[in-house]
Parts: structure tokens; C-alpha cells; sequence
């Protein structure tokens, strides 16, 4: 099973709709089963019954999950592969000790892979979708593995098969959640 | 939360309006009325009939002209919904962008510019799902217009139907086109949804059409009993 953890500010609302129904449709369509769970109501049994797990992306406003990290403390320890996507990379970046920025993007950017990794399937450049109203500054124990100009826009842990993209991968990238869920 | 729709009258916003009713609380429908046939973010066959349909739903309606001049609309797009905010108090925009980047991007930014919510219910939805969530939930819809292969005039005003469907699955591949109509190959206009209190009944209208572009044109409707 694979559980996408809802981070909008409310449970199956409109943003769920819209940032958490596109990922579902690209893992269901590829066969893998899935669970989704609001960032409020996640529980010990759901990411030990999860196969791997991608915490979903919120609107350019919804910034509440930021205030809410304590409930991600098992990231630290997750042995799991797990793939944060825009407020999900954001997340992942402040409990592995990194930071955030205040930084608008919004529309089609180029990006630039610089440090090949089986979820980009070999390519070296793409087009993907930002929205986010902050950039990520990376934990120590993260690499970044594409840049959008001088932003990073994916890192991967060291050693742990934990992702961040702080573009929009189900909007024209689909591959990447393909690549993410089959590596 | 109080929300504004961005409402051509077509089925996406008429569904995004259903969600959002569903979800949250709906304010007001915005409507550009664009003069430019041509126009990248609005909807024009039949514009006019949002104002009938704001009526059959019992939300109020904010109408805004527009040259339709491509990045001027979006000044006009702006003021339409600084509107809104001081006649609606609205807190975030609805949009019915199911795959277009270029109209999902520009509605953001003027959100984020006036520190507005953006919500888009059926952003990069399933389509074949969609299109049949449309007709078991109660919609009815007609084609209001056609604007490339294989569409001819046959196909204005007919009902969006499950068969419909199916036949547009069916030359899906052959002339790659969206089902949903998304890529401008046809437009629809909305008769009924689960959220109007009455429907629309044609009583007038004309077909317009030459070389794959045509429009059904609505010249004469009315309110009737569901």
C-alpha cells in the first residue's frame, strides 16, 4: 500500500481534490494500491503498513503544516522510501534540521538534474511545474539532485531512499511519481 | 471559507462551482465577458447565459467586459475579483482549470497578488472519470461550440450523454483530442446541475459554422421547474 499523507488544511477539502487525487491516479493507474490520510490523523499502524509513502503538496496560501511538524518526528527514523512534494520536500527539509525561505515561484521552470538518480529515468533536463511560496535550503544530510536556476528543486537523503521535489511532478511529470514508486 | 467561482457557464466551472458548494461556502460566480472569440483564459460561446444560471442556482453573479487583449484581460480578470473581495468578502477563488498550465498559472498569481486562496477542484483529474462523475451527478450539458477536427456542426447542441462519451473516447487517439474538450476543441454550455434550484430549456437558437468552427448560439431560454 502506499500512503499519500494529505498536508492541506483540511481533510477531504479542495485542495485534496486538487493536490492529493492527481498523485493517487498516477499510482493507481501504474497498479499500486493506495491509502489516503490527512497529516492530522496519521497513526503508527498506517506508515508501518505502508509500502512507501508521499506526502502531497498544498495551495500557495497553506502554510499550516508548518505548524504542525511534530506529527513528522518519524520521519527521522523511517528505514521506508518516502517522496515529499512542495510543502511534502518542505517538511522533510525542516525536520531533517534544513530551513526554509520566503520565495514565490509559479508557472513552467526549467530543471536541471545534477546528480543522476533512478527517479529521473536518465534524463538530464525537464520542464516542471512550481508553485511555492518558499525555497528549501537543504539538511546537511541531504543532496541536491536538481537545481531550477540556483534553487534546489529535488534532494535525496545520503544514505535513505527520502526524496524531496519542490516542483509539481503530477502536473506533465507523472513519471517521476512512476519512477519514485518502481525504484 | 468564503469563495468566489470563476463561472463561464461552462461544465468545468460548473462542476468546480458544485465542489466547492459541497466543500466550502460559495459567494458569489465571476464572469468575464470576453469580446474576443480568440480569448486563452475565457470561455465565450454563450457567456450570456451565466447570468440565467446564477439565477437557477441562487448565487449572486459579478460580471466583468473585457477587450479580451491577452494580457490586458488579466488586468480585467484582477479587478473582477478585487470586486468580489468588497462586495463578497471572498477569501479564496475557485477555478474550473482542469489541464491548462497557461490559465491555472495566471489565476495564481493574481491570487497570490491579492493574498487570496486558489482552488482547483478538477486540476488534472482523471478525465474519463470526470466526464461520467459529470452525467451520474446530475449534469446536463449541451456543445456550444466547436473549434477543431473532427467536429462538425452536427455535433452543436447535442447533450453530453454517456454515449457521447464513448464516442469521443473512441476518436480520442485518431485526431488526439481531449475528451473534456480542454484543448479548445469544444466548448459546452451548462442546462442543469445538482446545484440549480431550476433548469434551462433552449427555446431559441441557431447554428453558426464553417471549417470545423462553429457555435450553437442560444438566442432564447427559460427558467422551468426541475
Amino acid at each position: 500500500m502506499i500512503l499519500l499523507i494529505d498536508m492541506s488544511y483540511l481533510r477531504n477539502s479542495l485542495s485534496t481534490m486538487e493536490f492529493v487525487y492527481p498523485v493517487e491516479d498516477i499510482a493507481t493507474e501504474e497498479g499500486f494500491s493506495t491509502t489516503i490520510c490527512h497529516r492530522t490523523e496519521l497513526s503508527e499502524e498506517m506508515i508501518t503498513d505502508a509500502r512507501k509513502i508521499i506526502l502531497c503538496g498544498t495551495a500557495l496560501r497553506d502554510n499550516g503544516f508548518l505548524s504542525d511538524l511534530k506529527r513528522f518526528d518519524w520521519l527521522y527514523e523511517i528505514q521506508k522510501p518516502v517522496l515529499g512534494i512542495c510543502a511534502g520536500m518542505q517538511a522533510i527539509a525542516i525536520v531533517f534540521g534544513g530551513n526554509i525561505a520566503t520565495e514565490t515561484e509559479i508557472g513552467m521552470r526549467e530543471v536541471k538534474v545534477n546528480l543522476q538518480d533512478p527517479v529521473f529515468g536518465g534524463r538530464k533536463e525537464f520542464m516542471a511545474y512550481e508553485m511555492h511560496s518558499q525555497k528549501v535550503e537543504p539538511p546537511d544530510n541531504f543532496k541536491v539532485i536538481a537545481v531550477s536556476g540556483e534553487r534546489p528543486v529535488a534532494i535525496r537523503h545520503r544514505q535513505k531512499k527520502i526524496y524531496g521535489a519542490l516542483f509539481h511532478p503530477e502536473v506533465r511529470n507523472n513519471w517521476f511519481v512512476t519512477n519514485f514508486l518502481e525504484t | 471559507m468564503r469563495l468566489g467561482v470563476l463561472f463561464s457557464g461552462g461544465k468545468d466551472s460548473a462542476y468546480a462551482c458544485w465542489k466547492a458548494i459541497q466543500k466550502d461556502e460559495v459567494a458569489c460566480l465571476i464572469t468575464i465577458k470576453s469580446a474576443n472569440p480568440e480569448s486563452y483564459m475565457f470561455h465565450t460561446p454563450n457567456i450570456s447565459l451565466t447570468s440565467m444560471q446564477a439565477e437557477a442556482a441562487g448565487i449572486p453573479l459579478l460580471e466583468e467586459e473585457s477587450h479580451g487583449e491577452k494580457e490586458a484581460e488579466l488586468s480585467d480578470l484582477k479587478h473582477a475579483i478585487e470586486r468580489a473581495i468588497d462586495n463578497y468578502d471572498v477569501e479564496g477563488i475557485v477555478t474550473g482549470a482542469v489541464m491548462s498550465v497557461y490559465q491555472a498559472e495566471r489565476v495564481q498569481r493574481i491570487c497570490h497578488e491579492l493574498r487570496l486562496w486558489c482552488f482547483n477542484p478538477i486540476w488534472h483529474t482523471n478525465q474519463e472519470r470526470y466526464m461520467t462523475s459529470l452525467i451520474s451527478e446530475g449534469f446536463e450539458m449541451i456543445i456550444s461550440g466547436v473549434f477543431s477536427e473532427p467536429f462538425d456542426e452536427n455535433w452543436l447542441g447535442r447533450t453530453i450523454s454517456n454515449e457521447m462519451i464513448e464516442e469521443l473516447k473512441n476518436i480520442r487517439n485518431r485526431y488526439r483530442i481531449s475528451i473534456t474538450g480542454e484543448g479548445g476543441e469544444y466548448e459546452s454550455s451548462v442546462l442543469d446541475a445538482p446545484f440549480f434550484r431550476k433548469k434551462i430549456m433552449v427555446t431559441d437558437s441557431r447554428k453558426e459554422y464553417g471549417n470545423h468552427n462553429g457555435r450553437f448560439v442560444i438566442s432564447n431560454a427559460v427558467l422551468v421547474e426541475k
